[in-house]
Parts: structure tokens; sequence; C-alpha cells
């Protein structure tokens, strides 16, 4: 048996059991035999194809190495080949969780380039969907984070509601996932007329929903024992690593880019940033859990104030006319050709935008070089950053704590390896 | 964002501070700041913004590189330094050509850039000096090649369609 | 009166039967009373009906359809385990189905082989989405493109992500599959015996 620190204990029996000998403790040598496993790209608790090259001593974790790499799609590469409005759709499915961040990110970065307004309507609906996205988005990892802990039932309560969520947004964009709803100037449609009145009913049943799944976990001694001062993480490394997000929130930090540089008109809202105190995997729990209660605020506030007017920017040159105009306006044809097969024309200049997205911050940079195609796009992806610490919270701990910290880092492999 | 006049204060003080030629270039753009620094004193110019400036940038967000291909010299690192008190960013860049792509490591400094240097090094081929570990982090270890510059073509396989189903050939041919 | 008849019926069957344990029935009475009763199949159809029942996946997703194949193994609305494939394992050697969602890319293909050698015969593979047929939206230099390069594929899924009722569908299209398909090893589905590893990685 190994304690925590390493050292070798062993019991003792007076008598041997069955007439075999027990060697006495001080004969034996104390097991300092590093020995390396691989928990490898396929495995039930890696989320994705993580690959984590460990050092163990006994139990307890010497050192870590997340490899990557596995799923690595050239997405940043693509983008060059394609015009601004398909380059959305390859971005989003980088972090496939939050797919509508992803697009929101790219799209900031081009209206800065554009010095496109974005109208106040479609703000606010961009708002209420990238909630509702970080809601669906800690839902699967509340599923899958227990389930990496071994608890089976969240996952399916998690699921039921995450359904409840991608309905809301096929209502709206079409598509459960994926939906290239978040075009460059605000969005591709309006909302179709029962939308509202359905995520309304989502948000009411949703509250309840969140107490159940708290009651499910926040008493449970085995998930305690688990979770509490396990992963710990100082403040001041997590910021010179980079770490942003849920897991430096977790340490006291209240750093968030939706308070901090507002963007979207998330300054019209009232809601609050949860922080913890200690940043153990436990902290990340509650961070995440009260981010629900926060995110519903927020769309309630979004519904409740939403202004009239154009879902998308009237300048023709960057966005789609409305299909009526096109029978009518010669204008209208020519921009409608004109988008549709080359697409509109960025001048020449580099941008980063930065949103939070429910795995921290999430930036886009797009140098666009004067022609229909973005000469280079790269997300700097939450998940890539925050995996630097995967070390530092597995190192001296054993290696059950392990799974569990990076169950709560909540790594998207899709973001990792773009 | 520090305003054009900002960040021109900022260019002037890190002549002053750190070396005469250490700032290439300013440029102002849409509203976000960039500060073009020769390749060699990048390590000096982002010690000196960390932590002796007068308006320090503590925390590096992000480092990519980029690939600038009719402009010589065609890559380049960016730096995007964050302050949390100011709630400020700033872009620093440093430039290197294809044929010498040699650039200072500043994982002493931020430690954050481990694993992004990995991926500037496995993308662009750009060698980051005195960096403890570097590999390729996305590609295969035994890949040859740099992806993400513009002259590396982008792979893949042509679409079938009618007219050229029958030239193409097939894995089961 | 149907009613009455029909307990007559039983009762008349549980007295045939009753003979028929005891052996007093003469041989056409017998011949008779078996092809009534008895529910005649070749055991491979019994075999393969009780193969396509139990499919085990492996519990492999590399990235966006691996959230919908989730959502559909278990998550409660489209639910897999109605259709027998409930028992998602973790490793491959207890698996007979692999449903290839998600990207495939260069680094990663040697490895989905690898799993695929060493999941036992007889086995399966349904190639999920785009990324996983074809290149998807993706064609440029990191992805393979389609896992049927390297992989046999029985059925394949559109979608990118499909919905969770297409992956059912592709299931259901798999157990026809299974239950109409006389040989089950795929090499000699491909006409392609003789072409195992020497040495190899088939451990």
């Amino acid at each position: 048996m190994t304690d925590r620190a390493g050292e070798v204990i062993h019991s003792e029996l007076e008598e041997p059991i069955t007439g075999t000998r027990l060697t006495p403790a001080e004969q034996l040598e104390p097991e300092t035999e590093l020995f390396t496993v691989n928990i490898g790209p396929q495995h039930p608790a890696t989320h994705g194809v993580l690959r984590l090259f460990c050092t163990l001593e006994g139990e307890v974790v010497r050192d870590v190495k997340p490899l990557v790499g596995y799923v690595h799609t050239g997405i940043e590469k693509s983008c060059e080949d394609h015009q601004y409005w398909k380059t959305i759709t390859f971005v989003e499915r980088m972090d496939y969780l939050s797919y509508y961040f992803n697009a929101m990110a790219f799209c900031m970065a081009v209206e800065r380039l554009l010095e496109e307004e974005v109208p106040p309507r479609a703000q606010y609906l961009r708002v209420a969907h990238l909630e509702l996205n970080r809601i669906a988005s800690h839902l699967f990892w509340l599923g899958t984070a227990i389930l990496d802990i071994g608890a089976i039932s969240p996952i399916f309560y998690a699921l039921r509601d995450r359904e409840r969520v991608l309905d809301l947004f096929e209502m709206s964009g079409g598509q459960r996932m994926h939906t290239r709803y978040f075009q460059v100037g605000g969005v591709i449609e309006d909302i179709p007329p029962g939308w509202e009145g359905e995520v309304r009913k989502f948000c009411k049943e949703f509250e309840t929903r969140i107490d159940q799944i708290e009651d499910l976990l926040d008493q449970n001694e085995i998930f305690l024992q688990r979770t509490r001062n396990t992963g710990i993480v100082s403040e001041e490394r997590l910021l010179a690593l980079g770490v942003t997000g849920p897991l430096l929130r977790a340490t006291g930090n209240p750093w968030d880019l939706r308070k901090a540089t507002p963007y979207s008109s998330y300054d019209h809202f009232d809601f609050k940033v949860p922080v913890g105190t200690i940043g153990d995997n436990y902290d990340r729990f509650r961070v995440r859990i009260q981010e629900f209660r926060e995110s519903l605020k927020i769309i309630e506030q979004a519904l409740d104030g939403m202004p009239e007017g154009p879902w998308i920017t009237t300048n023709r040159k960057v966005a789609l006319p409305p299909r009526h105009e096109l029978a009518t306006s010669m204008e209208a044809l020519i921009h409608h050709f004109k988008l549709v097969t080359e697409g509109f024309r960025v001048p020449p200049g580099e941008a980063y935008a930065a949103i939070e997205s429910p795995r921290g911050e999430l930036g886009c940079y797009v140098l666009a070089d004067g022609s229909a195609k973005p000469a280079r796009v790269h997300m700097r992806d939450p998940s890539f950053v925050n995996l630097q610490a995967v070390p530092d919270m597995a190192r001296g701990e054993l290696i059950a704590d392990l799974i569990t910290s990076v169950a709560f880092l909540d790594p998207i492999l899709g973001g990792i390896d773009r | 964002m520090p305003d054009a006049t900002g960040l021109e204060l900022i260019a002037q003080r890190v002549r002053e501070q750190v070396a005469e030629d250490a700032v290439a270039d300013t440029i102002y753009h849409r509203g976000q700041a960039t500060i073009e620094v020769a390749p060699t004193s990048v390590h000096e110019v982002l010690d000196y913004l960390r932590d002796r400036d007068d308006e320090p940038w503590p925390y590096l967000m992000s480092l990519h590189g980029v690939d600038y291909l009719p402009d010589e010299p065609r890559l380049a690192v960016h730096y995007q330094l964050l302050s949390m008190e100011r709630l400020d960013r700033l872009n620093v860049r440093a430039r290197v050509g294809v044929d010498e792509p040699k650039l200072p490591t500043v994982v002493d400094l931020f430690p954050t850039a481990d694993h992004q240097e990995r991926e500037v090094f496995d993308m662009f081929g750009v060698v980051f000096e005195g960096h403890p570990d570097l590999r390729r982090i996305l590609m295969p270890e035994d890949y040859e090649g740099f992806p993400q510059r513009r002259d590396f073509p982008m792979g893949g396989e042509p679409v079938l369609f009618t007219y050229n189903e029958h030239e193409l050939p097939r894995w089961y041919d | 009166m149907a009613e009455g008849s029909a307990r007559v019926d039983l009762r008349v069957q549980r007295l045939r039967a009753q003979q028929l344990l005891r052996g007093d029935i003469e041989d056409e009475e017998l011949e008779r009373q078996v092809q009534e009763r008895l529910v005649f199949t070749t055991l491979e159809k019994a075999q393969n009906w009780a193969r396509k029942n139990a499919l085990w996946p492996l519990g492999y997703g590399t990235a966006c359809c691996a959230i919908e194949m989730i959502t559909t193994a278990a998550g409660p609305r489209a639910d897999l385990s109605r259709f027998g494939a409930e028992v998602v394992r973790a490793s491959p050697r207890q698996a007979d189905m692999l449903i290839l969602s998600g990207r495939l890319s260069v680094k990663w293909a040697q490895v989905a082989r690898r799993l695929y050698d060493q999941m036992l015969e007889p086995k399966w593979v349904i190639s999920m989405g785009a990324c996983a047929s074809s290149a998807g939206m993706f064609n440029n230099y990191a992805l393979i493109a389609g896992a049927d390069k390297f992989l046999p594929i029985d059925v394949y899924v559109p979608g990118c992500p499909p919905r969770p009722e297409a992956l059912i569908y592709g299931v259901l299209k798999l157990q026809d599959k299974i239950a109409n398909d006389p040989g089950l090893g795929w090499r000699k589905r491909y006409n392609a015996e003789g072409t195992e590893e020497k040495g190899g990685s088939n451990a």
C-alpha cells in the first residue's frame, strides 16, 4: 500500500496464513522503480483522443506528458482556401461542443476588420444563442466528467436536458450542431415565432433540473472525496500558464471577458461571475454549476429586452439581401451574385478578437490581404493552453486523481488539435 | 487597447530602455496596437514589457505564427499580451525570413508559450532557441514539411465528378 | 364461441403435448404435431439473429460525430439500447461493432487500424459522418479521405454530424445486413483470403 506521499507501508500479521510466510517489512526493498504507463489515445476516460504518458511510482504520478495531434484536421489551412462565409463552417467544427463560440470569435474578428456594425437585435440573438450553447456545453461536460469518476446516472440527466437545448437550436438554426447561424454582420435568419416561448419554457424547467443534478452529487460522499483537494494549482501558476475560464475562476480570480471587455452588448445584462476559493476540482464543479444559473439569467434578460430591427447588417456588400428583393431590384441581384460566387472582400489588415467560451478565452486572429479569402486564420483555443496545466495538477497525486483532473479540466480535443 | 499615441509612447519607452533598434515598426489598425520588434531582441523586449515598463503586460494570451507570403520577411510570430488591471491588449510581432527562421524562446518568461511555440515550429518551421522540448506537436513526429506555410500545398484528394472519375485512380485499382 | 373454442383448443393442445411427451402418438399424428408446434430455421439464421440484436459497440470517438454518437447511445431520447447495442465496451477485444465517428487524421489512422485488428471476428464497421466516409469538408493534407482506404466498411451514414435517428437507421441497416448475409468474415466477403499480415500486429 502506498499513501499519498509515496511511502510504502506494509501491514504485518502476527502469524502466517495457512502455512505461508510473509516477508518481514524490514527485509523488503521499497518500490522506487518508475513505471511508464501510456493512457492511450483510445480510452474511455480521456475526452477525445488525448494521449497521456504517465510516469508512475506505485500509484503516485511523478510526471505526465500529454501528447496530442491525433485529430489534427488542418482547419486553419483549409480556411485559407475558402471565402469568409464558408470559413465559418470550418471554424465551427474546431471546438465541437461550443460551436457558436467559434463562429462568434471569427465573426467578431472579421467585423472588426470590416468595421461593420452589428445591429442590436442580432447582438441580443447572438447572446441568447451563446448562453444556450454554454449551458449545452457544460451539460455535456457534466455528464462525461462525472461518468469518468464513476457515477453513471448524471450523464442521462445531462443528456436529456441537452436534447432540449439542441431542439431549440434546431428550431432557430435548422440543425442540432454546427448550425452556421452566426454570419459576419449578424445572424443568418430571424428566430421563428414560437422560439421565445420555447426558450422561456426551457428556462423555467431547467431551474429545477439544475437543483436535481446538484442534489445527486453535492452531498455524495464519494464525489466529495474524489474531487475535494485534488488537482490544485495555484493562481499565479495558472496565470503564468495562460489558463483562463472556469479553472482560473475556481481559484478566486474573477477574470471573465464578458465583464472585463464586454462584447456584443453583454454589458446590458446583469449577471454575476462565480468564483471559487482554492481551485480544486470541487470548486471547478461548483463554478460551472453556478454558471448554469447565471446563463439562464442572461437568456431571460436577452429575451425580455430583445429589440426590433434587422437581424443582419444592412450593408449589402457584406450580407445577402433578403430574397424578396431579388425579384425587383437589380442591385440586390448583383450583390447576391457577387457575394455568393466571390464573397465579400476584406481590406488588408489583421485583427484579434477574444471572447469567453465555456473553457476560457477563445481568440481568433484573422489576417486579411484584400481578397475574398482570409490569408491566415488562427484560433487561440482555450483547451490547448489549459492542457499545459495537467502536469502541474497531477504531479504528486494518485493516478485516479489525474483522471479526475483531466475530466474537470474539460479539454476538447478538436480545439486542441484543430 | 492603447490608442495610437499610447502605442507610440510604449514604442518610445522600449527604444530607450531596451535598445535603439529593437522596435522596427508600430502599427495601429482598427483599434488594435502592434509593435514590430527585431527578432534578436524579442526576449528583452518581452521581459521589459512584462516587468519593468510603467504599464506592465504580465500575461501572454496567444503566441501564433503567420506567413506573409508575398511580403518579405515571410514568417512572423505574434505575441498577444494582456494586462488584467488595465483591461488592455498589445500585440508584439517579430518577423523572420524563411532561410533563417530562428527566434529566442520566451518559455522562461511566460510558461504558457511551451505548447504554443511547439505548434509554431510544427506548422511554420520557426526554431525557438532555448526551448526545452522542441518537437512536433500536431503532425506525426517524422513528418516532413511545414504545413501552414503558404507555399505548402493544400493536399487532399481531387473531388470525383463524372468527367474525371475514370481518369483518377481509385483505391481498388 | 371463439373464446370457448380457443379454450377447447388450449386444452386439446395440452393433452396432445402430454401425449407427445409420453410417447403415446404414432407416426403421422406425430409428424403433424411437430410441424404445428416447432419453428423451423437454420442454425445460421438463429445465429445471425442473435448477433444482430446484441451488437457491442466499441467506445470510440474522435470529434463532433462522437458527441452525437454518445447522445445516441446514452441519450434518453434516441436510445441504441432499444436495438441491443447498449453495452459499450472499452476494450476492442470485447467489442464487435466499430462506429467510426469523427475525423481520421494521418496520425490517428494507424491507431484506428490497430483497434480494428484487435477486434475479434465477426466484426462490423459503421462509418459515421462525412469525415469518416470521405474526408468530409476537410479536403486537405491532414486527413485520410475516408476510412475505406484502410478498413472495410459495412454501412456509411452521411451527415455532418448525422442526427441520432440517422445513426440508428444505419445500425438497423447493419442489422439487416447481418441477418441476410451468410458470410460473416470480411475476408470471405471481399475475396481477401490470404491477405493476413505475417508476423504483423494482428496480436
